[in-house]
């Protein structure tokens, strides 16, 4: 089901855990769909004055190719101007993986999106301008975070009232 | 790999040596078709009879009410889609949340054809009310079914009662008894349709059987040469029948002994668990079969958790989330009322008759350090 490589980076995998002094920090996804990534970045200057991504951790809650997708965007985002790092998108992570099962693909998307998440963060807190691209992806995530947070409403309820309910949601 | 410990026999088992013994002649020496007129037919048939007739007496039913299928959803789409069928315009159904998929797409299959479906619910235990079952008959309620155990957390279904309930109003009672045949007594004068499979304790895979009470109208899925009375056509799959009766009587021989240690293990299992900050047990103490363990931890998503068992040579199985298309967590934690937190975070451990205390050792002791390093990954801290 899973390549080698998405298995050795969910054994092994880089960059894992919080990171202390961080300049941003990307959070996606939904504990009720079964995946929640936090993606932290420290942006510096290096010797020709260019913001790049010095170092990049993670704290990820969910399946083996949410936990590989994370290591691989923090490999591929490493050392990355903030231009380069803006660009990783989805297929890059899965493709580097070697390819995803196609019920796991979102896992990739998650990755980069939080990487793309904290990137905006960073430019925001800086009062930076943000490019229009990466505007409206921040606009896209966060409208479909909303979406599951909608859709899942009757189970939060449910599970702060501890009520039944019938109908089960899809995070698809 | 050297070691495996496998916790994962409601996945399936491994087939005993003495069933795998009954069958090979049946591949090589006696390899005839059941339905052919020569000695190598006669000796085959016989072979199917005999084993229908030893299934049928364990049960306390008669040899004919034995259909043998593929398996146990063959013989779930076989109750459930057959009676429907058998009938002339419509009707109602009754089934619990918590039904295996078998059951579940049967029924929810009907819908379209214009049948009506109700599923009811159950406790936090997972437990059928049977006076929630009463309260949902209909007058053309045609058909209840009740699973005898939960696959996914143990639970156990007043089905003696429930079978009551429905031969009162002259409904058709079935129960999916896969998971309790052989481990728990099942009250057969109560159903009118029980499906099993063979490879769930012991036997092989790919046989099953529906119990067919006598006078119950089915209509056959499977049509062809008119095998096992019309309702299922198909050359019968003689080694697999055989040894599906020989993993039954291996199965009823041993059965004291082999669920007093399950119910042993699975005590020690939900001690030890427990014990763990931001754990839970989904299911019933008690009331449960004895083979089937269904935990959740908090702060860690359960494929992670049974890839990271894996890797030290533990073998188990989760019920959650992203084992399924959609990423829902599995009905069953759902319908109990598991928080989705915790739904996502389950861990199905279950014994075999080969399990020992040292596997349960190997187990326990693994999990708190793989538990850890999930959580140590994750966001979401336990215990902080």
């Amino acid at each position: 089901m899973y390549t080698e490589k998405v298995v050795e980076h969910f054994r092994h995998p880089h960059n894992m855990g919080k990171m202390k002094d961080y300049s941003a920090v990307g959070r996606v996804g939904n504990i009720l769909c079964g995946d929640v990534m936090w993606l932290y970045i420290r942006v510096e200057r290096d010797a020709a004055g260019r913001e790049v991504v010095a170092d990049v951790s993670w704290e990820t809650f969910g399946c083996t190719a949410a936990i590989a997708t994370s290591s691989m965007v923090s490999d591929l985002a490493k050392g990355r101007t903030l231009e380069e790092a803006i660009a990783i998108s989805n297929r890059d992570v899965a493709d580097q993986l070697g390819g995803l099962p196609p019920i796991k693909m979102h896992c990739s998307g998650l990755a980069a999106d939080a990487l793309s998440e904290a990137i905006y963060e960073y430019l925001t807190k800086e009062g930076r301008d943000i490019p229009a691209a990466l505007q409206a992806r921040h606009e896209h995530i966060q409208k479909d975070m909303a979406t599951l947070e909608e859709r899942y409403k009757v189970f939060l309820d449910r599970d702060a009232s501890k009520g039944k309910t019938d109908e089960a949601p899809s995070c698809s | 790999m050297p070691d495996r410990v496998y916790l994962d026999n409601s996945a399936t088992t491994q087939a005993a040596r003495a069933v795998i013994d009954a069958m090979a002649p049946f591949f090589d020496v006696r390899y005839g078709n059941a339905s052919s007129l020569h000695s190598f037919g006669r000796e085959a048939r016989r072979a199917v009879e005999e084993s229908r007739e030893s299934i049928a007496e364990s049960l306390g039913v008669r040899a004919e009410e034995i259909v043998f299928t593929s398996g146990a959803t063959e013989a779930d789409n076989l109750a459930i889609v057959g009676a429907a069928v058998a009938r002339s315009g419509g009707g109602h159904v009754i089934a619990s949340k918590v039904e295996h998929d078998a059951v579940l797409r049967s029924a929810e299959w009907l819908r379209p054809m214009g049948f009506g479906v109700t599923l009811v619910d159950v406790d936090e235990a997972g437990r059928v009310d049977p006076e929630a079952v009463q309260g949902a008959l209909r007058k053309d309620t045609f058909l209840v079914s009740i699973m005898a155990g939960n696959n996914e957390i143990g639970t156990l279904e007043p089905i003696a009662e429930i079978g009551r309930i429905c031969r009162e109003r002259g409904v058709l009672f079935h129960t999916d008894a896969v998971q309790a045949l052989g481990k728990v007594d099942l009250p057969v004068d109560a159903v009118d349709l029980l499906a099993a499979s063979a490879h769930k304790l012991h036997g092989p895979k790919g046989v099953g059987f529906l119990y067919v009470r006598r006078g119950t109208r089915l209509a056959p899925l499977v049509h062809g040469g008119g095998h096992e009375r019309g309702l299922r056509s198909g050359t019968e799959n003689v080694p697999a029948i055989v040894g599906f009766a020989a993993a039954l009587r291996l199965a009823l021989a041993e059965r004291d002994e082999v669920t007093a240690r399950m119910w042993r293990l699975r005590r020690r299992l939900i001690d030890r668990v427990l014990r763990m900050p931001g754990t839970r047990l989904n299911g019933h103490p008690e009331n449960s079969l004895p083979h089937i363990t269904n935990f959740s931890f908090a702060g860690i998503e359960g494929e992670s958790l049974v890839m990271k068992l894996d890797e030290v040579g533990i073998a188990a199985s989760t019920g959650s989330a992203c084992s399924s298309p959609n990423l829902e967590p599995s009905h069953v934690l759902v319908a109990i009322g598991v928080p989705l937190s915790m739904a996502h975070g389950s861990l199905r451990i279950s014994t075999g008759r080969d399990t020992t205390d040292g596997d349960i050792d190997r187990f326990l002791d693994a999990l708190p350090r793989v538990v850890g390093e999930l959580r140590a990954m994750s966001p979401f801290k336990v215990g902080e």
